[in-house]
This record gives C-alpha cells, structure tokens and sequence, in this order.
C-alpha cells in the first residue's frame, strides 16, 4: 500500500524534499515506516532527536498500525513560541 | 481565531475578536524575536509549520483552556517564514469576566504552544544558523 510522508523542518532538509509517497506492507506500523525510511535516506537518522508521531494531523504512538493513504509526519522538537 | 500566518500579526486584530460584552479583562502575550540567544548574536528567525495541524493544535488549546477557566474568547496566531528582530512571532488575546482567568489562560496557551504545536524554529545568528531544539534533545510531552 501507499503512505504519503510529509518532512519539516530539520528532517525535510535532510531528505531534500518536503513530500513523498512510500510503498509499504499493508498493516506497516509507524516504527516500521520509520525504519524503512531511514535505509532510504541515511542522512534521517539524527543522534540524540527525540520525535513525535503524526498520522492524518494526529498524535500517534509507534505501533499506530497505518493505512493506505494515511498522511505520516515525523515531529522533530517543536519550538513555537519565542 | 486560531492561525498561523506569513504576514505580520496586527494586535489590535486579534484584540478586536476576543471583545465581548461579558468581559472585565484581556489579556494579551506578544512574544517576539530577541537579539541574542545563548551567548550568540542572533540576526533574525525562520519558523517553519505543519500548517493543518498547527492550527488544528492552536484550536485544542483554545479548547482545553475553555475547560480550565471561566473564558470568554481566545485567539492565536503564530507568525511563519522569516522574522525580524523585534518582531512579533506570536500574538495570544483572551477575554474573560475577570483578570484571573484571563491571565491564567494567556499563560497556559504559550506554554502548551511549546510543547505540542508542529511549528519549528530556525535561528539565524552570526556565524550560522540552527534548528532550535533539536541539538538540544530537549524533553517532549508524553503522547
């Protein structure tokens, strides 16, 4: 099935690219998607970052199960505010 | 009103939205851009955002904080792309039957923008530039 990924901020600068779609296995979790990406793009894998999960503008834990279609962003720190 | 938005944040807006004939007080934060961080001179910021779900987070906190405090009306709005020293990035307004509640709302919503709203922060300062928080490892909220 296919997932839309949407990069932001220090992550969209790594990848190069602020959009994507993946190829996973039906039932793929966010973990799997995760990992899966990071053999994509090495330049992902940040020491020491701390992220949040969201699928369809949602907070997610790592074993949110996805679907077809899902839209999944990967949270860096948020820093709004001032 | 809960928005991020490119252009500058009228204050005054914002004032205007939260007005209701049932309040005694509103209370306003402006955060703006500071000169210097961390011992470094900065020269602007660049905030980034999931713009959908930022504004939908903007809204929940609204929500919440209707919950907690006898509130009239809230509004956000946070300022996205680059950001001049001096400058607003981030303009809060509400309104209640008395000053307690309005301040302790303003609080509560630019503490929670801290923590769970998707904008992020690039610091532009002489020599560099850096994305705010996450060299830092700083702790997120359990969600």
């Amino acid at each position: 099935m296919k997932v839309r990924v949407k990069f932001f901020a220090i992550l969209r600068e790594r990848v190069g690219a602020g959009e994507i779609t993946k190829e996973i296995e039906e039932g793929s979790t966010v973990a799997e998607l995760w990992k899966a990406l990071q053999q994509d793009y090495p330049k992902l894998n940040v020491p020491g970052i701390r992220l949040l999960y969201a699928v369809n503008q949602d907070y997610v834990g790592l074993d949110h199960a996805l679907k077809e279609q899902d839209e999944i962003v990967f949270i860096p720190p948020v820093s709004g505010g001032s | 009103m809960f928005r991020v938005s490119h252009k500058a944040i009228d204050l005054q807006e914002l004032v205007d939205h939260v007005s209701d004939p049932e309040a005694g007080a509103i209370a306003t934060f402006i955060g703006t851009t500071r000169n210097n961080n961390e011992g470094r001179k900065v020269i602007g910021l660049d905030y980034e955002a999931y713009p959908e779900m930022a504004e939908k987070e903007l809204l929940r906190i609204g929500e919440e904080a209707k919950k907690n405090w006898p509130i009239c009306r809230m509004a956000i709005v946070h300022r996205l792309g680059p950001v001049q020293i001096t400058q607003a990035s981030v303009v809060i307004a509400v309104s209640a039957g008395h000053r307690d509640a309005a301040f302790a709302a303003c609080r509560f919503a630019i503490e929670e923008i801290k923590k769970t709203v998707p904008i992020w922060k690039k610091e532009l300062y002489e020599g560099g530039e850096v994305w705010i928080g996450t060299q830092t490892g700083q702790p997120l909220p359990d969600r």
